[in-house]
Parts: structure tokens; sequence; C-alpha cells
């Protein structure tokens, strides 16, 4: 194998994406630290818990404020004493702070606050790779990582002391703070964001008067990743914590929500990337759904408007969204969108990209959904039977032929006089199709038969 | 009314409106390609209904129906664009404004800018009483919208309504680009920020003053890195109408604060917008404070901004103002190229050897052979390819100053390293610089250096190689005549017809195939045409053919009695090839040549 690669390398030197990856996953390391102060060494200040407590609060703030000093971590060797430093003072304050009562006194607040924000809070640098797909390539991660991890750990634990107050900690984390967070989603390091998610989560818990802007400025980030930039890191995380806030929306929903149900949730299943956080989104709709079952008609309907045209994957997560949704619809729901959903259903079934045919199918393994079918079945019978028919006699993949054969009995047994005649005409339609074609010798419409053929013989 | 036109309701027997009533009946098929169609074909439904039937029913009809796919609705924004006239002229251009109205406030960005743009076109066949009456309520109703997209659409209007209205409708429409800049949701800041260079254009200058200043500098700290660059694009236009000794204190405090910001974003626009500015703010500011900030640019920390950058070197030191260019760019602007020839970055080096050499017209002689040379032989032998390439893509520049033998024996090694890069697409690009370097290195230097580079292309492994290299060839001939070829590379091309490997031997005829009109009837005829017959035997049937298509190619160029007497026989014994393909070629060849 190696050898082929080489050869293959001498002739054309178009190195195999395996090995370009490779060379890569070396350097994938980004910062970006637009550093305008000066360094200076850092030397180490005594250990908190050796220090007489009279002098702890005042050394604690020292810490803080050493803390606050940047270090150049694309280059690996160089401050390597001040950066172990700093690494240690870190630990020590993450300890600090998460086993000792009576810590967090009013004057610490904003030195902590500081010293987070000078960390944690930059530009993100540019991706290294400007094709960056998620779901191939290896991520950048953030080369200051073994600071930055600290500090947000820091900053959990800052937040879930039992000393914690939000009334003073409000004047620091305030919407400028909860705007730089969000922005650090787009973070390219999973590690980074999934702190960041647990991070906004403590703040939405803990700060009331915060909560409809974080989902106003969520909110935002949506639909500039869904109308303007297609590119946006942290939508799963970000959805992961929708999920949970939906959750304790109060009844009725406000307008608010139902908006950004309607023009950023269901918008959002066009973009790109879905397979990324398609699973957190369809559990938002779901929420909302089983919140407001009257939101299920135009949920159902934008998705249908929206419904993937050549992507066959994506189409694979809309079904799969569908059978959740359907899960939990209410049968006058059902009733209001059994037309024009099983009219899409009935072509995904038909589809020749057998994962797709194969999902739809799936349907008729759910009790719930055949119930809904059983009741309506005078309706959806009429919709699916063309497709459900033809694709019995011709769908190249025999493990859909099987399906259709089961979901076509299932029917049956559901309603046999209905299934007869749909049958007969079925034929008789076909019929007649061949008869116009016989007497106007008309040689597309032969063709048209000819792809037909072996619809009788079953 | 329309709807009841539609096929079946047409009972009033008017044969010529029954196309019109399957077109109306289209709009409302199921079928979205028809429905696009449909819309499509809108001006020929306005067309047949006439002016007052397409005001009072198509219109209606169709802003009653904006729901539709986007495409539909990017269709329709775009025609009604184009509808003046098909509602009766200028007189009745308003009937246009609901339908394009409700298309400004959807979601899709390409619908709604489309909506816009048509908007833009058709506020212009407003007379002025109109367009206080009908256009500009719409683009106040727009930027009071509740949902950001209707906001986002007025942003676009303000600009074309001003010039022609009252001052107090004037006044007003300050007021709400005003309440836009400061806008709650980013997507608004970021198309008034769009926008605002376009709007400042139109306003008298005081209300530039006193106006757009103020916005300019607040959406430049703006807290969304993707507002505040955008206020650096604005600043372009803003410069450009303030007078001289305005803009040190109106401008510059926030130009320099944008090329210091803390987001590399801003920079990054901030750099790649540089020429623009410094034409903006002309010659004394760009000595004092352009200089210094484009120098930090030049070394910023982030690779993207020092390849942005770079990318501008050359057009920056082009507009320094006379007097003072050569020490600028001597003291301040050298010094930071010399550092980026070896940046750890190729892009940044790419950007900047695609540039460098611009430079060498600018300094002159002289500083050229002392201060710019070495770092181009620096950059000929970089690492990365692109560079190599970059600097040799653009030796014209050079080539002019201090004539390109100064380079050439530094040129030759990146030459001949280029040309065997492992990289096909490397070679590609090499080749296709081959006839300009042949050109300024002369015939004799060509002969004893390159010619051998450019012989061992047609053997390359690479397809796309060996053609690029047929056609290389050509261009050469054409630069340095048919004795040259005829004594260079005639003989050796023709002297792989031999060649065991049928490929190429093909290669031989696609040389001829290309060289036989630059060699002219002589050549062709007397030492091509009979290596291309004796091919015809060739026990491959893909050189046979060819072989056909070769004597159809050079056909014209020989004279009547070869292709009676040589060509005509040997294409006739191919028309009877056991071979399909070869059978076939023949055939087409003796039609083309006229030789049944």
């Amino acid at each position: 194998m190696s050898i082929i690669a080489t050869a293959t390398e001498k002739v054309d030197g178009f190195t195999r994406k395996s090995m370009r990856k490779a060379q890569k996953q070396k350097k994938s390391q980004g910062s970006s630290q637009f550093r305008t102060q000066a360094l200076t060494e850092l030397s180490p200040l005594p250990q908190l818990k050796d220090a007489p407590s009279t002098e702890q609060q005042e050394l604690f703030s020292q810490k803080l404020q050493q803390c606050c000093m940047l270090f150049d971590f694309m280059d690996s060797v160089t401050d390597l004493k001040s950066k172990e430093i700093k690494r240690a003072t870190l630990n020590e304050l993450v300890d600090y702070v998460s086993t000792n009562r009576g810590v967090l006194v009013e004057t610490a607040y904003p030195e902590i606050s500081n010293m987070i924000c000078t960390n944690i809070f930059r530009t993100l640098p540019p991706s290294d790779n400007p094709d960056f797909d998620p779901e191939e390539d290896e991520p950048t991660l953030e080369a200051s990582w073994p600071h930055i991890q600290l500090v947000y750990e820091f900053l959990l634990r800052f937040l879930e002391n039992p000393d914690f107050q939000p009334s003073i900690a409000k004047r620091y984390i305030d919407q400028k703070f909860v705007l730089q967070l969000l922005e650090l989603f787009d973070s390219e390091d999973p590690r980074e964001r999934d702190f960041l998610k647990t991070v906004l989560h403590r703040i939405y818990g803990k700060f009331l008067g915060l909560r409809a802007f974080i989902r106003k400025q969520i909110n935002n980030i949506f639909l500039r990743f869904i109308y303007e930039t297609d590119h946006f890191n942290g939508v799963a995380e970000l959805l992961e914590i929708l999920g949970s806030i939906i959750n304790g929306f109060a009844l009725p929903l406000k307008a608010e929500h139902k908006q950004f149900l309607m023009k950023v949730l269901v918008p959002m299943h066009t973009a790109k990337g879905l397979a990324l956080f398609h699973a957190q989104l369809a559990y938002c709709v779901v929420q909302f759904l089983e919140k407001d079952p009257i939101l299920t008609e135009p949920v159902i309907r934008g998705l249908l408007k929206f419904w993937p045209k050549t992507c066959s994957q994506k189409e694979v997560m809309y079904l799969g969204e569908i059978e959740e949704i359907l899960d939990v619809i209410e049968p006058t729901q059902f009733k209001k969108i059994q037309e024009p959903l099983f009219k899409q259903i009935s072509r995904c079934v038909a589809n020749p990209h057998f994962q797709v045919a194969e999902r739809a199918l799936y349907f008729w393994n759910n009790e719930y959904i055949l119930s809904l079918i059983e009741e309506n079945i005078d309706k959806v019978l009429p919709i699916m039977f063309g497709s459900l028919y033809r694709i019995s006699k011709e769908h190249w993949n025999p493990t859909i032929v099987a399906l259709v054969y089961n979901v076509l009995k299932t029917l049956m047994e559901m309603n046999s006089t209905l299934f007869d005649e749909l049958t007969a005409s079925y034929k008789s339609d076909r019929q007649r199709v061949e008869v116009e074609a016989s007497c106007y010798g008309d040689a597309s419409l032969r063709q048209d038969l000819g792809n037909w053929s072996g619809l009788g013989e079953g | 009314s329309v709807e009841k036109e539609a096929p079946g309701g047409g009972a009033d027997g008017d044969d010529s409106l029954y196309p019109i009533a399957v077109l109306i009946d289209e709009l409302r098929n199921e079928d979205v390609q028809l429905r696009l169609n449909s819309i499509k074909k809108l001006s020929t439904i306005a067309l047949a209904l006439g002016v007052e039937r397409t005001r009072t029913e198509l219109l209606p009809f169709l802003t009653d129906t904006i729901y539709d796919e986007d495409e539909v609705l990017l269709a329709l924004a775009e025609q009604l664009g184009n509808f003046t006239m098909l509602v009766g002229g200028p007189e009745y251009v308003h009937c246009l404004l609901p339908p394009l109205e409700s298309l400004a406030t959807v979601e899709e960005t390409v619908v709604r800018d489309k909506a816009v743009e048509s908007l833009r076109k058709i506020s212009q066949e407003h007379s002025p009483v109109d367009l206080e009456v009908h256009f500009e309520p719409l683009v106040k109703r727009l930027a009071s919208g509740d949902w950001f997209t209707s906001r986002t659409s007025a942003c676009g209007l303000f600009s074309v309504c001003y010039p022609r209205v009252s001052s107090t409708v004037k006044a007003e429409i300050r007021q709400h680009f005003r309440t836009l800049c400061s806008d709650d949701t980013p997507m608004v800041r970021r198309a008034a920020a769009s926008k605002l260079g376009e709007f400042a254009k139109v306003l008298e200058l005081d209300y530039v003053k006193s106006d757009i200043i103020s916005l300019f500098t607040a959406l430049a700290s703006d807290e969304q890195d993707s507002v505040r660059l955008l206020a650096v694009e604005a600043c372009v236009s803003i410069a450009t109408l303030l007078p001289q000794e305005d803009l040190e204190t109106l401008v510059m405090p926030t130009l320099r604060q944008a090329a210091e910001d803390k987001s590399w974003r801003v920079r990054y626009m901030v750099a790649d917008k540089f020429s623009e500015l410094q034409k903006a703010v002309g010659p004394e500011i760009t000595k004092n404070d352009l200089v210094p900030a484009f120098q930090n640019l030049l070394k910023d920390c982030e690779a993207e901004v020092r390849a942005a950058a770079a990318n501008k070197v050359k057009e920056f030191c082009e507009n320094l103002p006379e007097d003072s260019r050569e020490t600028i760019i001597m003291t301040h602007i050298l010094p930071c190229v010399k550092e980026l020839v070896s940046d750890t970055n190729q892009h940044v080096k790419s950007a900047l050897a695609s540039v460098i050499m611009g430079l060498s017209t600018i300094l002159g002689k002289d500083n050229t052979v002392e201060h710019l040379l070495p770092l181009f032989l620096a950059q000929l032998k970089d690492e990365c390819p692109e560079v190599r390439l970059n600097i040799i893509s653009n030796l014209d520049c050079v080539n002019e100053v201090i004539g390109i033998r100064q380079l050439s024996q530094s040129l030759l090694p990146a030459i001949v390293e280029l040309a065997e890069d492992a990289k096909w697409r490397v070679r590609l690009a090499i080749i296709e610089y081959m006839p300009l370097l042949a050109g300024q290195l002369g015939v004799e230097f060509f002969d004893e250096k390159l010619n051998t580079l450019c012989m061992a292309w047609l053997i390359d492994h690479v397809y796309a190689i060996r053609e690029a290299a047929t056609c290389n060839l050509m261009k050469l001939v054409e630069k340095f005549g048919a004795e040259w070829a005829q004594n260079t590379i005639v003989p050796k091309v023709l002297g792989m017809a031999n060649d065991p490997n049928y490929l190429h031997r093909m290669t031989t005829l696609f040389c001829i195939n290309s060289l036989s009109e630059a060699c002219g009837q002589e050549i062709t005829t007397k030492q091509m045409l009979p290596v291309v017959l004796k091919m015809s035997n060739d026990q491959v049937a893909n050189v046979r053919f060819n072989v056909a298509k070769s004597l159809q190619k050079i056909g014209p160029v020989l004279d009547s009695s070869a292709l009676q007497t040589e060509v005509k026989p040997v294409l006739e014994k191919l028309a009877t090839d056991t071979d399909m393909d070869v059978k076939y070629f023949a055939q087409e060849a003796i039609s083309v040549l006229a030789l049944a």
C-alpha cells in the first residue's frame, strides 16, 4: 500500500487527502491574542493555603493579577518558566474558589472578572483551513488551551460557588460579557465550546435579567448563520442550551418564542452543515410542539417547503425528524397535514436512493403512526398507493421491495375494499395508457410504457 | 377577475386570452418549475392583458400570492423591476410598489436584495410628487417594520429618494437612517453600515459633517466586528467627500483606531482597502499617518492581515507623493518587505511575490540592483513553488529596468526545479510562462538552457502537460521563426515517431497539428508529411485514426498536388481499415478536404 502511494506520488505528486490531513494535524493549532502589553517575567508567589487568613485576600488578588499576563503559545519554547508559574497559579485559584467558603468578597468580583475577560475574550483566529469542513476535517485547536482551560474551569467554579451573588456579579457579567462569550462559540476547538456551553447555561440560570438578552443574541447569531455566513461552529452547542430553555417556557407561548421557531429554527433546516446539529435542532422543534400542539401544522408545512431536493443525506434527517414529530402529534393535527405530508412521504418511498426509501418505509414500524394511518386510511392510502405499488415491482434494491410488500400488506389489511378498488383503477389506468400508445403509435408514450413494464405480472 | 380566466373558466369566448389563462393557471400549479416558467413569462401575460387589467387584476393577484418558493419570488422580484411600461408608464409605476414591498420583507437574502434592486430601479421612474406620495411612505414603513428584514431592506432605499424630495422629507429620511444605524439587531446595523458611504454621497456637505460623521464614528466602534469592518469601507467614500482640512479631525481618529482594531477582520479590511484609503485622504495624511499604519499592517501578528497588506505594497508605493516616494520606500517600506520575504506563512510570501517585482520600476535601476535583486533571488529559491512562480510570472517588470541577464544565473535553477516539480499543476504553470521567458532571455540562452526542458515535457506522464508542451512549442515557433523550428525542434519531434511507446508517437502527431501552420508549407510538406503518412501503417489504431485527424488538420497547409498524390491514397486506405474509428476519421478527413 505504501509503495503504491509513493509511486503515485512520484508520477503526480497529488497527495491524498488522508496524507494531507496527517500533515495538517501536526500543526493544527491556532491562537489569536492581539498583544499590546509587554511581557515581564512572572515570579512565583507564596501558596494561598500557607498565607495567614488576614493576608489571603490580598494574595488572592495578586494572583488574579498575575494571571492576566498572556503568553504566546504558538511559540512553544519562549517564556517556559512564566507559563508554568501561571499554570500552577490558575490551578491553585481553581482549587481556592471551589473548596473555600467566604472567599468571594465584594472587592474580589472586579478582579476575578478582569482576569477572566483578559484571558478568554479574544478575536478568534482566521481558520487555518479556509474550506474547513467540520464533518471531514480535524479542527484547529486553541494553542493556549493549557491556560484557557483552567480559566474556564475557574469561571465555572466561581459561578457555582455557594457564596456567589448574582446581584454583585451582574455589574461585571453584563450584556457585553455575554455578547463576547457568545462570539466565542464560533471557536473551532470542541473543548472550548463544551466549556462555553456549561458556562452560558449557568449564566442563563443565575441571571434572570440576562435571559431575554441571551435568547435575542442567539437569535441574531442563528439568523446571521442562516442568511449571511452559512458558517458558525457552535450551532449545536447553542441549540443544546436552547433545548433546555424551551423546556422551561411558560404557557401560553409568547409571540417572540413562536417567531423564533418559525423564522429561525425551521429555516435553519436549509443549512449546508445540518448534519452537525440536526439532532439538537430536532429536539428543540419537538420541545416546542410538545408545549403547543397548534404549532405542528405550520412547522410541518415549513419542513415540507424546505424539503431537500438533491441531498439524500439531509432527506434521511428530515424523515427522522418527521417521525419524531409524528410520535408526539395529536390526531386532530395529523388530519390537518396528512395530505401534503403523505405526498412527500410517497415521493420519499419511491426515491431511488435506498436509504431515503428505507427511512420512509420505517414509519410503518411505528405503532402510533400506524394507528394514525389506520384512522385516516381513506385519505392516506390513495396518496401512497401509486408509489408503493409501482416500486414493489421496480425498485432496484431487494430490501426495499421486501419492505414495500410488508407495507402494502399492512395497508391492505386496514381497508381491503379500498385497496382492491385502487388496484383495479391503477391497472385500468395503465391499460388506458397502453391502448392510447398503440392507437396513436406515439413512440415516446411507448417508451414510457417500456419503463413501466413488469407492472401487471404481480 | 384574473382567477376566473383560468382554463375552464374562460367561457367568454375570447380565444386570444386563452394562452394567458394557461400561464396564469400555471402560476398556481403545484410544480415549482411550471410556476417559475410562468413568472418568467410575466411580461407576456401583462402585455396581453393590457395596462389596465395588469394594474387592476394581475398585480393584486401577484401581491396576494407571495408566499411561494424563494426561487419563484426571486424571479418575480426581478421581473417587476422592468414592469413600468407594462403598467402604463411612469404615471402608474407606483402600482408596482405593493408586491415589491412584500418581497422586500422576506427572509431569504437573495430575494430581498433583488426586490430592493428593483425598487431602486423604479424609484427613478417616479415623478418627484409620486416619490413623496407613494415611494417615501413605503421606505418609512420598511424602516419601522417589526421584523429585521424590512429594516435591512429600507437601508438600501434612502439614497435613491433623498436627492429628489423636499427638505422636510429629507430631514425625516436622515432621522430614519440614524435610527437604523443604532438598531439593536446587528443585521440591520450591518445593512446600514454598508450603505453609509452611498448615503453620504447624496447628502449635503453640512449634513455629512454633522450626521454622517457621528454615525460613522459610532458604527466604527460597534461591539460587533462585522459592523466595524463595514465602516472601514464607508470611510473611503466619506473621506472623498470632505475637504482636506476636515479630514484630520473628522475621519482620521476613527481610521487610526480601525488600523489597530483588536479584531483581525477589521485590520484585514483596512489593509484590503488601503489603496482606496490612500487616494481618499491625500498625500499629506498618507505621509504622516498611513505610512506608519501600513508598516504595522505589514508586521501584523495575523498572517491574513500581512498577506492583504503585502498585496498592496506596489500600489501603495506607486501612489506615494513623488517628492518623497523614494525616501519613504527605502527607509520605511523596504525594511518591512525584507522581513516578509522570509515570513513563516506561505500565503504572505506568495502575495508579496506577486507584486514585489513592480517595485523595480518605481525605484529605478540602481536601487533595484542593490536592494531588490537580493530579495528576488531569495524568493526564487523559496521552498513554496507558488512564490517562485509568482516571481517568474512578473519577470517582465524587471526586464524593463535592469534586463533579465542579472537574474538569469539564479533564474535557471529555479525554472529547472519548477519544471521538474512533483505536482503537475506547478509544471503546467511554468510551461505557460515559457514563451514569455523565451522572449526575454533570447534565442541563444533558450537553446542552450531551456530547449531540453521543453522537449522533456513532451514525454511527461500527465496528458495535460504533454498537451501544454505541444502548445508551448507552437508559441515558441511563432516567436523564433520557422527556420529556428526546422533546426531545433522539428527533428526531435519527428524522431519521436519511432518511439516504442504509442503515446509518444501520438505526441508527434499532436505537435505536427499545432506546428504545421507556424512552420509553413515547405517544412510541412517536405518534413512532416512523410512522417505522418508513414505512421498510417502503425499497429495501434489510436495512432492510425490520429493520422487521419492530422491529415485533415494539415491539409489546408499543403499544396493540392501533395493532397491528391500523397494524402488521398493514404486516407482511402485508412477508410477501409478494420477499425471503426479509423474508418470514421478517414472518411471525415476525405470529405472535409474534398478529396472524394
